[in-house]
């Protein structure tokens, strides 16, 4: 038998390794609801598999009855607005600066300190500056999000840009090139791939401030839901809602990392 | 007028002296190979052919003019590694150049002009017979393969002076042998000025027409860094026989030992 370090699992053996954990939380979810619903019918906290479908099948099928809408359509449409308007600016702001800061030692110089200095504010503690500022509108949700990833993918995107050979940039200025072209035909393709893991990173922060700023101030919204029903103790709505927000963003995660292997191949290769 | 001239030049960090009282000159069409131990200035040598380092003292002149001080396209470069783009595939990399002269903003050109340039580069690959992996990126390319396209993005250019740094250092024997007869071939076809430098003392004594041995004439073990490494065998390639070999390698490997110690 050989050490247990060196043994790995087969691929069907990885699979049912993978798989186990989630079958025993669901065998544990079951008999925990069970046992308190057999105690009180009425318990709210561990729904029964029914309430879940029941629930389901109000919020994400039937037209809501005050509105007409599928509440569960407008809420993931609302809340995708605002985070993919959030995560584009903030990815466009992070490549210019980053790209700035990371070739041009100069502006390093400039905004580096600014950017460190910025990046340590928490910024939650501005939401109410922001909810000031700009309204209890979309802006303000938007800007928190923006706020709060565009600092890190600033700082990522420039350390990525400084990692870029110093063999490389000597070599394009030996065929000729001037700053202008050294960054739009080296620095920028090769950063493009990174900025798309740099994404992926911080989606996972996105998603916290877009929660965060539903359900302070929102008429709809995945986090604004989660909130509202929380009053009701609604546990059959609000963990469906945490399993369908756990599925967009495993979703999306998913859409950048293999648009990232079709698009750049010879990062992925390079590997 | 000498391609290239050097009038006691010295480079120093700080209280390290790295080159002292070097002295040259290199004529156009001369191939010469640099070899030393490490430690010897070999590298900073380069580095001020290139225009990353500048001399502390004395003149490096290219074409009677002082060396620009940073790198430009006089230079052509092959590293021994990272020298081509690797988001570039073979045939983009050696049209890189082509389309950074027609266009200054864009860097890109299209339609006509972007066939001839393609055409172009594809004979040049051809000529260092690559002409089977024009689509390929680097990183589906060999190591000897992808110092074959350095090579052919270098000199597409048409550099004045082509430097390459220990450019087959991290090849397998055999491969570096095929390398050496691509190098010689297209000095010869080019009429290129070719400065390489090397740690392999064998690969200098058959390459090129001149070698220059960079070694500490004087050298205090307790403080190596007090004198600087100067040309200490400036040979004709070919008309040195066995004993030079050995008094080179000699003298070569103790002042490695002092310096790696």
């Amino acid at each position: 038998m050989k050490k247990l370090i060196n043994r790995q699992a087969g691929p069907v053996g990885r699979w049912a390794l993978g798989l186990l954990p989630f079958v025993i939380l669901a065998v544990l979810y079951l008999v925990a609801s069970d046992a308190r619903l057999d105690a009180n019918p009425n318990d709210k906290l561990l729904p029964s598999l029914s309430s879940f479908s029941d629930a389901i099948e109000r919020m994400a099928f039937e037209p809501s009855k005050r509105s007409g809408e599928y509440t569960l359509l407008v809420d993931t449409l609302a809340s995708l607005q605002r985070l993919g308007i959030g995560v584009a600016i903030s990815a466009l702001i992070g490549l210019v600066v980053g790209i700035a800061t990371g070739s041009l030692p100069l502006f390093r110089a400039g905004i580096s300190p600014l950017v460190t200095g910025m990046s340590l504010v928490p910024p939650l503690a501005i939401l109410p500056i922001l909810f000031i500022i700009f309204g209890l509108g979309e802006l303000a949700k938007v800007m928190l999000i923006i706020i709060g990833i565009t600092p890190f993918l600033i700082r990522d995107l420039q350390q990525r840009a400084e990692e870029i050979p110093t063999e490389q940039i000597i070599k394009m200025q030996t065929l000729g090139a001037n700053t202008w072209q050294i960054i739009t035909r080296l620095v920028w393709p090769q950063i493009m791939p990174r900025l798309l893991s740099s994404v992926r990173l911080s989606l996972g922060s996105a998603w916290l401030f877009l929660i965060a700023a539903e359900a302070i101030a929102a008429t709809e919204g995945l986090g604004y839901r989660i909130f509202l029903v929380r009053r009701y103790l609604a546990m059959d709505v609000i963990l469906p809602y945490v399993a369908w927000i756990t599925f967009l963003a495993f979703a999306l995660d998913f859409a950048l990392k293999r648009y990232s292997q079709w698009r750049y191949p010879w990062f992925h290769g390079a590997q | 007028m000498a391609a290239i001239e050097i009038k006691n030049l010295w480079k120093e960090y700080g209280q390290d002296v790295v080159l002292e009282r070097l002295n040259a000159k290199v004529e156009e069409g001369e191939f010469v190979t640099v070899v030393g131990a490490s430690g010897c200035g070999k590298t900073t040598f380069l580095k001020m052919m290139l225009g990353t380092e500048s001399p502390t003292r004395g003149q490096l002149l290219l074409d009677g003019k002082p060396i620009p001080d940073e790198p430009d396209e006089t230079r052509g470069i092959v590293f021994q590694r990272y020298s081509v783009l690797p988001h570039l595939t073979a045939v983009e990399n050696v049209m890189l150049a082509g389309e950074l002269e027609s266009s200054r903003w864009l860097g890109r050109v299209f339609g006509g002009k972007r066939r001839a340039l393609r055409e172009q580069a594809e004979e040049m690959l051809a000529s260092v017979g690559l002409d089977q992996a024009l689509g390929k990126y680097p990183h589906e390319l060999s190591g000897g393969m992808q110092q074959r396209l350095a090579l052919a993005q270098a000199l597409i250019k048409k550099p004045r002076i082509l430097l390459l740094d220990e450019p087959f250092g991290a090849l397998d024997p055999g491969i570096r042998r095929d390398m050496h007869e691509l190098v010689l071939d297209l000095w010869r076809k080019q009429d290129l000025t070719v400065f390489m430098i090397t740690h392999d003392l064998a690969e200098g004594f058959f390459l090129g027409t001149r070698m220059w041995v960079f070694d500490k004439e004087r050298l205090d073990p307790q403080t190596p860094g007090s004198y600087g490494a100067r040309i200490t065998y400036d040979l004709p390639v070919g008309n040195s026989d066995k004993g030079t070999l050995q008094s080179i390698t000699q003298s070569v490997d103790s002042t490695a030992r002092v310096l790696g110690a």
